[in-house]
């Protein structure tokens, strides 16, 4: 039984479909990682998961329970963590605010999941009076992630994660993601950079037009000779 | 000595009513900022809100007075605040529960609320007057001067007098405590920091499990709050007449776009900039010179008061043609 997994997605924004048949899914303590052309319903997939998106047919599923009929904010109580791709920052609040407003639905004392993030991205307890808006694209990223972990959440979810950050960051960020996974997380993301994404992934997921094209371990994937050409420049 | 005389002319002209003055424009920008901040629209209803408010705190301390109750050198209208801040809580959430909510459901664009909001005017406008009248009213009781212009003459052995009124001072006053306090809020509070979260992001705010109904619920309180207190403050110092709330509704405007849109600290600086541009421009200017020791005829005035709310206007076409964003980089049109 996969811990958290979209089954059979089918849907989209309008009349027509974007994912067909859509299978995706990651374990406990695991990275997931979608990856895909432009325009081959990575994003939607993941929203679709999340619950920004109505399914025709499939089903959500998370630790056995049916959570398909369920709003983003009630998934978030169940213990999703999103992170969007853009806006997923309060630009005007400083980091510990952003931290305290991610964990806006606890009420028990939060000072030691802050500090655990504070240990994960030790530049952000450096800054944590600055407005995120100030800060550097990689570091507001982890401002970001850091949010979503406030309600220590059971599967995290990241749209992009290194979308315009520099390779040293992304590297770096990467390397975060896979201590987050670590602690028994799940993590499933989409990413422009695949080979890299692949790298760190214990399950990847290649989509081309809402469908699953190629299913496997990160690394199957990348030795793929099919895929290599296809879709990661060779 | 003829420096001095001419601080005390400014002081007394220039100054203390434009202190005064900035404080009331302040409080009213306030209101329309966070209403900005956090529904997304400019509330043409704002000088309304803030004439309704009066209008319970006048009829409430007219009740007051009635029973002879009094606060002694300061005016009974202080002690009737809470009632007119609770009718205009009232009023507003009514409103927004008939009116604005329908249009938050329908995710109407911002001038659509915007269209809305000045068919809340016209009705606010119609029920202060079917209640109240349209005619001028006096409110204001308690001793009228804190300092008076020929103690102080008599004081400092000036030419020129310098006059506080009570209502100026009150005004000062209430003005910092209430910015001390919503800046707490904003600041400290949780409810308080999920209204900025919301009015930074709303999306965002939306997946931290921010409830957007709470955050408009209490937007509305806090204006209902400031715009009260702003309108009482104006009427103490102005004496209240309906029609004149519905003529500060273009420097309150002013204020809080030249500050920045949704920005409170902008709105407290616009309602400064303005205050002083209007008065300053208006200001006649020659007694001043004189002092300085330059003697002309002319009154060195740039502008008649009459057109005073022109210095509103020509500075609000300015900012939007300069800096859309304001000086504290609200949000732009």
């Amino acid at each position: 039984m996969t811990f958290l997994l979209g089954q059979s997605m089918t849907g989209g924004y309008g009349a027509a479909d974007i994912l067909h048949d859509c299978t995706i899914g990651v374990e406990r303590g695991e990275i997931a990682v979608v990856v895909g052309p432009n325009g081959a319903g990575k994003s939607t997939a993941m929203k679709a998961i999340f619950g920004m998106l109505t399914l025709r047919e499939g089903a959500v599923t998370m630790d056995g329970e049916d959570i398909t009929a369920l709003a983003p904010q009630e998934r978030v109580r169940k213990g999703m963590g999103f992170v969007p791709q853009t806006g997923n920052v309060f630009p005007s609040m400083s980091v510990q605010e952003n931290l305290e407003m991610g964990a806006f639905i606890r009420e028990d004392d939060i000072a030691d999941t802050m500090d655990q993030v504070f240990d994960l991205f030790p530049i952000l307890r450096e800054k944590r009076r600055q407005p995120a808006g100030e800060l550097s694209g990689g570091q507001r990223q982890q401002v970001a992630v850091g949010r979503a972990l406030m309600t220590r959440p059971s599967v995290l979810m990241l749209d992009e994660p290194t979308a315009g950050v520099s390779p040293i960051v992304m590297d770096e960020l990467f390397d975060r993601i896979i201590e987050i996974a670590r602690t028994g997380i799940a993590i499933l993301m989409v990413e422009q950079n695949a080979k890299q994404a692949l790298n760190i992934a214990d399950k990847g997921y290649v989509l081309v037009q809402g469908r699953n094209r190629y299913t496997d371990t990160g690394k199957a994937l990348l030795e793929d000779p099919e895929v290599r050409r296809a879709f990661l420049g060779g | 000595m003829e420096t001095l005389n001419a601080l005390a002319l400014l002081g007394n002209f220039l100054i203390v009513p434009g202190i005064t003055y900035g404080c009331q424009l302040a409080l009213g920008a306030l209101g329309i900022t966070l209403i900005y901040g956090i529904l997304r629209f400019s509330n043409f209803a704002h000088g309304e809100t803030m004439a309704f408010g009066t209008m319970a705190v006048i009829l409430a301390t007219w009740g007051l007075q009635s029973l002879g109750v009094s606060l002694g050198p300061l005016p009974t209208a202080l002690l009737a605040l809470p009632v007119g801040i609770m009718a205009a809580i009232g009023l507003l959430l009514l409103t927004d529960r008939y009116v604005y909510r329908f249009y938050r459901r329908q995710r109407s664009t911002p001038v659509i609320y915007l269209i809305a909001s000045i068919g809340v005017m016209f009705i606010y406008n119609g029920l202060i007057r079917f209640i109240i009248g349209p005619n001028d009213q006096q409110f204001s009781d308690g001793s009228r001067f804190i300092i008076k212009a020929r103690e102080f003459k008599q004081m400092t052995g000036l030419n020129e007098g310098l006059a506080i009124k009570t209502t100026q001072g009150i005004t000062v006053v209430v003005t910092i405590i209430l910015v001390i306090a919503l800046f707490w809020f904003l600041n400290r509070t949780r409810a308080g920091k999920s209204m900025r979260a919301y009015s930074d992001n709303e999306d965002l705010a939306l997946l931290s499990g921010i409830d957007p109904d709470r955050v408009v619920m209490i937007a509305w309180c806090l204006t209902a709050a400031l715009a009260t207190i702003a309108g009482t403050l104006y009427g103490l110092d102005k004496s209240f007449k309906p029609f004149t709330y519905l003529q500060i509704l273009l420097p309150i405007f002013a204020a809080a776009i030249v500050g920045g849109l949704g920005s409170p600290v902008g709105a407290i600086a616009g309602g400064f900039v303005i205050a002083f541009s209007e008065i300053g421009v208006t200001f006649a200017w020659r007694k001043v010179a004189g002092y300085m020791g330059y003697e002309t005829d002319s009154l060195m005035q740039l502008l008649s008061t009459d057109y005073k709310f022109a210095v509103s206007f020509a500075i609000l076409v300015i900012v939007l043609l300069v800096k859309p964003t304001g000086l504290f980089a609200g949000k732009s049109f």
